[in-house]
């Protein structure tokens, strides 16, 4: 998409997603309508889904459940109220386990920098784990809650959730930032040679600014990976209180309120959505650092 | 100030010499801090697990990889099919933009329980949609960039050769994409190995490699759950070194 | 070596010593971009090196500035050893390209080196509105570099270059991206600078009418190795006195002839046909 500083193209793009969303939900409407109800089936294998009420409930049964109550409880809040709950809770853990992973990734990508020994020593190895599924660890630290205990400080279940957030969150950085900190020209950086400045007035006025371009969309990834593995971490670990859990339990309830499991997710994309917005707003206060990409 | 290239030696040799040091100094500390099995096991006993349950492990494997594969397939033809339509037709790219956009900001993930539900429980269908839905973001996104890389001091060339709009897409449009939509599938490789691999986490039948551990971590048998870990860590990197060579063939032979 | 200068010569701006660079590769002996140079600039004294491509100008310029280190031989920067003169900013540099911060205004850019180096908020909005009114971007101050035309990117770099009214300026072919007619303007201008400011310059370019114009003496090497072949003196007379009708006296076109036959002197001699090609004899 090309990035005017108009607002009408943006306008115009919102518009047309709007039109997307539309079509998509025509799809669905037209499929359930029109599919057969057993889904479409090659041998034993289910190729399009089945178009029963209960599995593909229609959209405006989604949308009436979220204002109705959770459960049949008296005390039960509206579903979208508890949906919120969720979301704001686990908005709070991906947001620790981003600015935990957005700090080592930085400090590694420093490091990195400064020693080109680090570099060649480190950097193989977080582009190898970068290719692997290391989130599959998630279940293996549920029993550290309770387990450890230092003093006063007791490690809680929260905090192995925020741990595998932060974990997914730092690769993006550390490479975009690496990437970015020796992205200045060698002209630039004789100059501040010539200016006999030493390593850290040359990062603070040089390439950290120099780096903004490369770090924004790393710090986007990053966030969106720590919204990822602090869903799929609460299900592993069993925490409660957030949305990953939401959607879990959820799910249960999609025998005879098949409305339900579709609360969550739309809290999900929510997250999701939210905390890209926020790296965005990050992105817009630091706009003149990024003058420099159309231009020399 | 640093030197301009490093030697042969601090590329090889210091990767592998911080690796072994890393996993001495954890086998270590495991053993002379006491640490128990169910925080973390030393690397020799994760190791020696992983040889006595290889077929187990493997099995795991097995089942996960298929779906990732075929995950990997169906998110990049969709990918691919789509990035083409969008790059011919703009009014389906301007719709079609805001949707990827969001889709690449979503923990996906979170789709599969009502996955299971559409396609039934019993199924790895659904598994199968979720790497498929996280393989179609990259691949689509990196199919359009290629697509519209071509020059235009080529499309004028070729509008002056008078080609008709397929020869076009044969000469020019698609050696200059080609290299992207590889650089896109390498991404999605890893991609979907990790998205088959968590959405057994959210429910589906047993037998693939997410399932395996989470039931050897409830069951208290970490060794086997970590011997898991190594699994899904060995095919991660199968996918992306498969992925890896394929792109290297691929653009050595189109010169880029 | 031929020093004929009319300038007094206590302790030189730049004295080079039997510097030789040689840049050492993974097989084979490696370039000797700089073999046994020697070289003095007095104070005030406008010098240009010129040559064929690949003859070693910009290491030159690189090692006075302390940005590279001589294989063997001393450069000394107003007596001191270069690292001691970088470290006590006693030059200023401007290079081809403009390297002006893309996040930072005009006067930001300007400002740099002050920063750097410790100067108050106000004395630096001072010096920095002086520069820019010197270079005539008076009305530029708050634009950013990527609003500016390539000449005036150059200006802004030529004014940070002065900032610390450096009594040595170091200039690796500034002009060396404008169109013709810019670059005479700013040649003036620097004629103009120079005269206001009786800095020292040393100026690589690769235009001989550039190098004749500016100069006092016109500094010719030759590649592979890199040497000085011969030093043409430009007697035209103070910087300050000359205008835009110098480069059509006849003085002007004696020195332009000297300096070109010296420069297709090796042609002639077959000694290296292509080593005259990157430079410009119009
Ligand atoms: N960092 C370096 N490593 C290896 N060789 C170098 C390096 N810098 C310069 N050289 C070599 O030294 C020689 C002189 O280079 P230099 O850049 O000084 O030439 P120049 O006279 O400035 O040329 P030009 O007019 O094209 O700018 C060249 O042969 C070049 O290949
Ligand atoms: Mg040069």
């Amino acid at each position: 998409m090309r990035r005017d500083a108009h607002v009408h193209p943006r306008l115009r793009g919102g518009l047309f997603g709007l039109a997307g969303l539309v079509l998509l939900a025509l799809i669905w409407e037209l499929y359930k309508a029109l599919g057969p109800v057993d889904g479409v089936v090659i041998g034993t294998l289910t190729v399009l889904p089945r178009t029963t009420d209960l599995a593909m409930p229609h959209l405006w049964v989604m949308f009436d459940r979220l204002f109705e109550p959770v459960t049949g409880a008296a005390s039960a809040l509206p579903l979208w109220q508890a949906v919120s709950q969720g979301s704001l809770f686990t908005l709070g853990i991906a947001a620790v386990g981003w600015l935990v992973g957005v700090t080592v990734g930085l400090a590694l990508a420093l490091l990195m920098q400064r020693f080109r020994l680090a570099e060649s020593a480190i950097l193989p190895w977080i582009i190898l784990s970068q290719t692997v599924p290391l989130i599959a660890i998630a279940p293996l630290v549920r029993r550290w809650g309770a387990q450890i205990q230092f003093g006063d400080f007791t490690w809680e279940s929260w905090m192995s959730v925020a741990l595998i957030a932060s974990y997914l969150a730092f690769f993006p950085v550390s490479i975009g930032a690496l990437r970015g900190l020796a992205s200045p020209d060698a002209n630039h950086v004789d100059l501040m040679h010539c200016y006999a400045v030493g390593w850290w007035k040359t990062l603070w006025r040089l390439r950290l600014p120099a780096s903004v371009g490369y770090l924004l969309p790393a710090l986007r990834l990053a966030a969106v990976s720590a919204v990822v593995g602090s869903v799929v971490a609460e299900v592993s670990i069993g925490l409660r209180g957030g949305i990953g859990r939401l959607i879990v339990e959820y799910a249960g309830a999609a025998g005879n309120d098949p409305g339900k499991p579709w609360a969550p997710i739309f809290g999900s994309i929510l997250v999701g959505l939210v905390a890209a917005g926020f790296v965005g707003l990050i992105g817009l206060f630091l706009r003149r650092f990024r003058r420099g990409e159309a231009s020399a | 100030m640093r030197t301009a290239q490093p030697g042969l030696v601090q590329t090889v040799l210091a990767p592998i010499v911080f690796g072994v040091a890393v996993i001495l100094l954890w086998q270590g500390l495991v053993t002379g801090l006491a640490i128990k099995a169910f925080i973390l096991p030393a690397p020799f006993a994760i190791g020696a697990e992983f040889a006595g349950n290889l077929n187990n492990v493997a099995g795991g494997m097995a089942v996960t990889g298929r779906n990732s594969l075929i995950g990997l397939v169906i998110g990049a033809l969709i990918g691919i099919a789509l990035a083409i339509v969008a790059a011919l037709a703009r009014l389906l790219d301007e719709m079609a933009a805001p949707i990827v956009a969001a889709l690449s900001v979503v923990p996906i993930v979170a789709l599969a329980p009502v996955l299971y539900t559409m396609f039934g429980a019993g199924a790895e269908t659904a598994r199968q949609l979720v790497a498929a839905l996280a393989v179609f973001v990259p691949v689509y996104f990196n199919t359009l960039k290629g697509l519209r890389q071509v020059r235009p001091v080529d499309r004028d060339l070729m509008r002056a050769y008078a080609v008709t709009s397929w020869q076009a897409t044969r000469a020019v449009t698609l050696p200059t994409a080609l290299p992207f939509v590889f650089t896109g599938l390498r991404i999605a490789s890893s991609l979907a190995v990790i998205s088959a691999l968590i959405a057994e986490y959210f429910g589906g039948p047993v037998g693939g490699l997410g399932k395996s551990i989470t039931s050897a971590a409830s069951s208290s048998n970490y060794g086997l759950a970590w011997a898991y870990v190594l699994g899904s860590i060995i095919l991660g990197l199968a996918f992306y070194c498969a992925a890896l060579i394929v792109e290297k063939l691929v653009t050595r032979r189109s010169g880029g | 070596m031929t020093t004929t200068t009319s300038f007094a010569v206590d302790v030189p701006a730049v004295n080079v010593h039997g510097v030789s660079r040689i840049f050492a590769a993974r097989k084979g002996p490696g370039v000797t971009a700089l073999d046994d140079v020697s070289l003095t600039v007095a104070p005030g004294e406008f010098v240009s090196l010129i040559g064929p491509s690949g003859c070693g100008k910009s290491t030159l310029l690189r090692l006075i500035a302390d940005l590279d280190v001589p294989t063997s031989g001393r450069i000394e920067v107003f007596g001191k050893p270069a690292r001691q003169a970088r470290i006590d900013q006693d030059y200023g540099i401007a290079f081809q390209q403009a390297g002006l911060l893309p996040w930072r205004t005009v006067a930001g850019n300007i400002e740099l080196p002050l920063e750097l180096h410790g100067v108050g908020k106000a004395a630096r909005r001072r010096r920095a509105a002086e520069l820019i009114a010197l270079v005539g971007l008076s009305d530029f101050a708050a634009h950013f570099p990527d609003q500016l035309s390539g000449g005036m990117q150059q200006r802004v770099a030529i004014a940070r270059s002065l900032a610390e009214s450096p009594s040595l300026l170091l200039m690796d072919e500034p002009f060396g991206a404008l169109d013709e007619m810019t670059r005479e303007r700013m040649q003036n201008e620097l004629v103009r600078i120079c005269a206001e400011t009786q800095a020292a310059v040393v100026f690589v370019t690769h235009s001989i009418p550039e190098a004749v114009f500016l100069s006092n003496r016109v500094v010719v090497l030759e590649p592979r190795p890199g040497r000085i072949r011969s030093i043409v003196s430009v007697g035209l007379g103070a910087p300050s006195g000359r205008g835009e009708d110098l480069r059509e006296d006849e003085g002007f076109f004696r020195s332009l002839s000297e300096v070109r036959d010296l420069l297709h002197g090796d042609e002639a001699a077959g000694a290296s046909p292509a080593g005259a090609r990157g430079v410009e004899t119009r």
